[in-house]
């Protein structure tokens, strides 16, 4: 008889890591499974780092009333959790006459959507508000509840604080099949052997076709990869204070131009469709796309300022919209399948998924519910997740008393963010141990910075070794297959 | 080492520029100097350039990074330079205070009389020369491999492509091929090599890997780790070429294009930079733009040979020396004046002494409680009574006055404070 489990969550995403937080307020046994060395590898890592305020979305649409819904909770989300959120806010921005009217659109499309606050603003005002815009704006439209995140401390945060609540996380671990009683889901097959459960969610993100695929539900579902490009931009040389939307296409929002909550300014991200569900590689010609992009908002951005580039896919599904009239092939999947018992079923969960994540959870909780599921309160849910302290965040006066307390946080590792051992080391040892190198950055914002980790990667990959108990032939960027070095100097090539 | 408050100078960095920076402030006059290396070692980046080829100008002699450094490093420590090893400089403010911070030294907070920035430079990056691909394990700056190399002893790959054709790419073929790896092929966007010809004959030549100019990487492919890489020939635009692409299977990627002034800390400190050499604006002396804020080495610009950055370390240090004696010369002429027993303040802050050889100078200040009966408002040295009055009351709302004249310039003279307080008859 395998493990058994009341709910397995099938990828650790933003959305499976929130699916697993929200229910580990009840009585109920939860694994969540994720297939790389880390959680939060897929899309929750690599998109615009942005709390949308849902103007975007059809009216009528999942993605519409779970982007809008779940908008509101990220003030109380993000205290809970311990994570950095502002709500700056964001844009989008007609450039030149033409653009002006779908302004209007957008708005309309908002208060049908329920977004407040929103208002359109002249030119002046938006040259005022944003002094490094194209000085041909002819207009903007203002969502005072747009907000900015750090995507990674999201989905990290949350699955910490499932742990906190009992909840068990195998890294490393990729579904492979359901195991089947009859109609009746009741358990999975992955690398790592069997499980039981009652109820399985899948939260596979890019691979959410195949999970629904194993039960026989949707057989015409589809994930098909869309590509995003991004590039930071050095803070020193450039800081773009707003959140700038361009007038969106049909296919995309378009290539924004965003402050991030490091101050460093983010641009992208493009669009294309592509077949490999691991093909994150960042072409030449899309680069010069997100250049042209980049240069229709604001024209003083210069390649020369980049310091990063990487890209995202997008889960982008083939689901049509279930509410009569609405034309939409894109929408979100939240649903407990008729075809079989004991799967939650999410797919398509591209973006606003990030944004929508917890009011997906929240869903989730409810179709459990009307599926008779009776959860049960548990009376020492822990909702917050206690903060690590952040050394380059403290004033001078703190990071000495930090330092007397433990020295370790007085050895600066990565010079451009200013990550201390102190915070490396508790990383590693934290819930959710970071055992990679890009664990250790994606948590603590190390090798981030204009370096690009060239000064703090030999350091890193020592206290790595030293921490795991480990040779440091055996750390590794991103999981097996990544290690940094091959063998020690002074040997003859076998 | 009990770290002192207050230095003469203090040099951020130990690499050639502020060895040479500190040896130097120490021969003209600095008495306090300190070195804040944020490595466990002093000596920067050339403990890890174990080839030879430094010194050639300076002492006539071909030697390996390390022994040019030690050379210095022994000299500094004859002359009592101090050091804050394992230490980071998290802060320089226009004032010259100094906030660093380490495992062994905890929070540092020290006020310099002058600074020299020697901080040198960092390697330029794939995200600055934007290449494309995946983004997997095994695509490393060459200073980062050399460090691996021959500090750490390991090897980060064992089939390279360098990209590149700078100094320190050139060279860590040659060190690579000494390792037994196998460096497949070295890339140059320029249609000519950017590093030195005498390092293109005995690191490339002589080991027969093939140097191919106008050729760059269009992308790197490999998900966990790099499996291979695809070249491509470029016009004079560093445009790709269709049909000269070229995959070459490798496993690790060093990128060797181009080195940065290192000048966070400058910007930190308000020194103003030079957009083209990304270095401070220097002035002869090798003084920024900010008063007693010296920059020497490959902080201010790129060089190809360490002698010279000893040289304009060693101007550096002596320009900082004089501004540091002249700021000591400064301090001992003002010294502060304090307040004392039921004293709130006392303007002015500071006393130059000098004026008093001529000149009388009215202390005002007020009290902190009233008393409202005769008291004496007195002014101290150290050691002495240098004047007093006598007040029938003093009282909060009030100002008092207290004047020092020329009479009592040869007591003050020997001061290095004046308290004022009031004394109750």
């Amino acid at each position: 008889m395998p493990e058994t489990y009341d709910v397995i969550v099938i990828g650790g995403g933003a959305v499976g890591c929130m699916v697993a937080r929200f229910l580990s307020r009840y009585r109920l046994s939860i694994l969540l499974i994720e297939k790389e060395a880390d959680i939060g590898m897929g899309a929750s890592s690599a998109n615009s780092a942005i709390i949308h305020a849902g103007y975007d979305p059809l009216p009528g649409t999942l993605k519409a009333k779970m982007n809008v819904a779940a908008n509101l909770m990220w003030d109380t989300l993000a205290g809970e959790l311990n994570i950095p959120f502002e709500r700056r806010g964001d844009y989008v921005v007609a450039i030149g006459p033409k653009e002006l009217p779908k302004l209007e659109l957008l708005l309309e499309q908002g208060r049908r959507n329920g977004v407040p606050g929103m208002h359109i603003i002249s030119a002046e005002e938006m040259r005022h508000r944003e002094p490094n815009i194209n000085p041909d704006v002819s207009g903007a439209l203002w969502a005072p509840t747009g907000g900015i995140c750090d995507p990674f401390a999201i989905s990290i945060a949350a699955a910490e604080n499932a742990v906190q609540n009992g909840v068990r996380i195998l890294l490393e671990t990729a579904f492979e099949d359901f195991i089947m009683d009859g109609k009746r889901i009741v358990g999975i097959k992955t690398n790592r052997g069997d499980f039981g459960c009652r109820w399985a969610v899948n939260a596979a993100g890019l691979y959410a076709d195949v999970v629904m695929h194993k039960a026989g539900v949707r057989p015409e579902f589809k994930i098909t990869p869309r590509r995003g490009e991004y590039c930071i931009l050095d803070r020193a040389e450039i800081t773009v204070n707003n959140v700038l939307f361009p007038v969106p296409s049909d296919i995309s929002k378009g290539i924004l131009v965003t402050a991030t909550l490091h101050g460093n300014t983010i641009v992208g991200p493009n669009a294309q469709d592509i077949e490999d569900k691991e093909d994150r590689a960042v072409t030449y010609d899309g680069l010069g796309e997100l250049w042209d992009g980049a240069h229709k908002l604001v024209p003083s951005l210069s390649p020369r300022h980049v310091i990063a580039v990487f890209a995202g896919l997008r889960a982008s599904g083939n689901a049509p919209c279930e509410t009569p009239g609405v034309d939409y092939n894109h929408d979100f999947i939240i649903e407990i399948p008729r075809e079989v018992q004991g799967l939650v079923n999410l797919g398509g969960i591209e973006s606003p998924g990030l944004t929508s994540a917890p009011a997906i959870a929240l869903r989730v909780i409810e179709l459990l519910k009307e599926a008779g599921e009776k959860l049960e309160e548990k009376p020492d849910w822990q909702p917050i997740r206690p903060p690590r302290p952040r050394f380059r965040d403290l004033p001078h006066e703190e990071q000495k008393r930090l330092i007397a307390l433990d020295p370790r946080y007085g050895r600066i590792v990565c010079r451009c963010e200013m990550v201390t051992e102190g915070e490396i080391v508790a990383e590693i040892h934290a819930p959710i141990p970071a055992r990679t190198y890009d664990a250790i950055k994606r948590r603590t914002w190390l090798g981030t910075g204009r370096c690009l980790g060239s000064f703090d990667m030999p350091r890193v990959v020592d206290i790595l070794a030293q921490e795991l108990g480990v040779s440091p032939l055996a750390i590794t960027k991103k999981g097996p297959g990544s290690e940094f070095l091959v063998r020690p100097t002074k040997q003859v090539e076998g | 080492m009990a770290l002192k408050d207050k230095y003469d100078v203090v040099i951020i960095g130990s690499g050639p520029g502020g060895l040479a920076a500190a040896i130097s402030a120490k021969k003209y006059g600095a008495e306090d100097v300190l070195i804040i290396e944020r490595d466990v070692e002093l000596g920067g980046i050339l403990l890890q350039c174990i080839h030879n080829g430094f010194g050639v100008e300076i002492f006539k002699e071909d030697l390996p990074g390390p022994s040019y450094a030690q050379r210095f490093i022994n000299e500094a420590m004859l002359l009592k330079v101090e050091a804050l090893l394992d230490t980071m400089v998290l802060d320089i403010t226009p004032q010259r205070r100094i906030f660093a911070s380490s495992k062994i030294n905890g929070f540092v907070d020290i006020q310099a009389r002058a600074i020299v920035l020697a901080m040198g430079c960092r390697e330029r990056t794939r995200a600055q020369v934007r290449l494309p691909g995946t983004r997997p394990a095994g695509v490393y700056t060459a200073g980062t491999a050399q460090r691996w190399v021959n500090v750490e002893g390991y090897m980060p790959g064992k089939r390279f492509v360098i990209l590149g054709s700078g100094d320190i790419g050139m060279i860590m073929a040659r060190r690579l091929t000494f390792e037994g790896a196998k460096v497949e092929r070295v890339l140059e966007v320029m249609p000519y090599l950017t590093g030195l010809t005498r390092n293109y004959v005995q690191c490339l030549l002589d080991y027969d890997i093939p140097l191919q100019l106008q050729h760059t990487v269009k992308r790197i492919l490999g998900h966990q780790r790099v499996e291979a890489i695809e070249a491509v020939r470029v016009n004079e635009k560093w445009e790709p070429i269709p049909g000269t692409e070229e995959i070459i299977p490798c496993d690790t990627l060093l990128l060797s294009v181009g080195l940065i002034p290192e000048n966070e800390l400058s910007k930190k400190a308000g020194v103003q930079l030079d957009a083209l050499t990304g270095g401070p604006v220097v002035d002869n002396n090798f003084e920024t733009s900010v008063p007693g804020i010296f920059a020497a080495g490959n902080v201010v610009h790129v060089y190809d040979l360490v002698d010279w950055v000893t040289e304009a370390g060693l101007a550096a240090g002596k320009s900082a020396a004089r501004f540091a004696l002249a700021e000591r010369r400064r301090e001992i002429r003002h010294i502060p004046l304090l307040a004392g027993h039921n004293v709130r303040y006392v303007v002015p802050h500071e006393l130059d002494k000098q004026t008093l050889m001529e000149e009388e100078v009215r202390l005002q200040f007020r009290v902190k409680q009233p008393v409202e009966e005769p008291v004496w408002v007195e002014v101290h040295s150290e050691n002495n009574l240098i004047t007093r009055k006598s007040e029938r009351y003093v009282r909060p709302g009030e100002m008092v006055t207290i004047v020092l004249t020329p009479r009592h310039y040869e007591e003050v003279e020997r001061a290095t404070s004046l308290t004022v307080s009031i004394v109750e008859r």
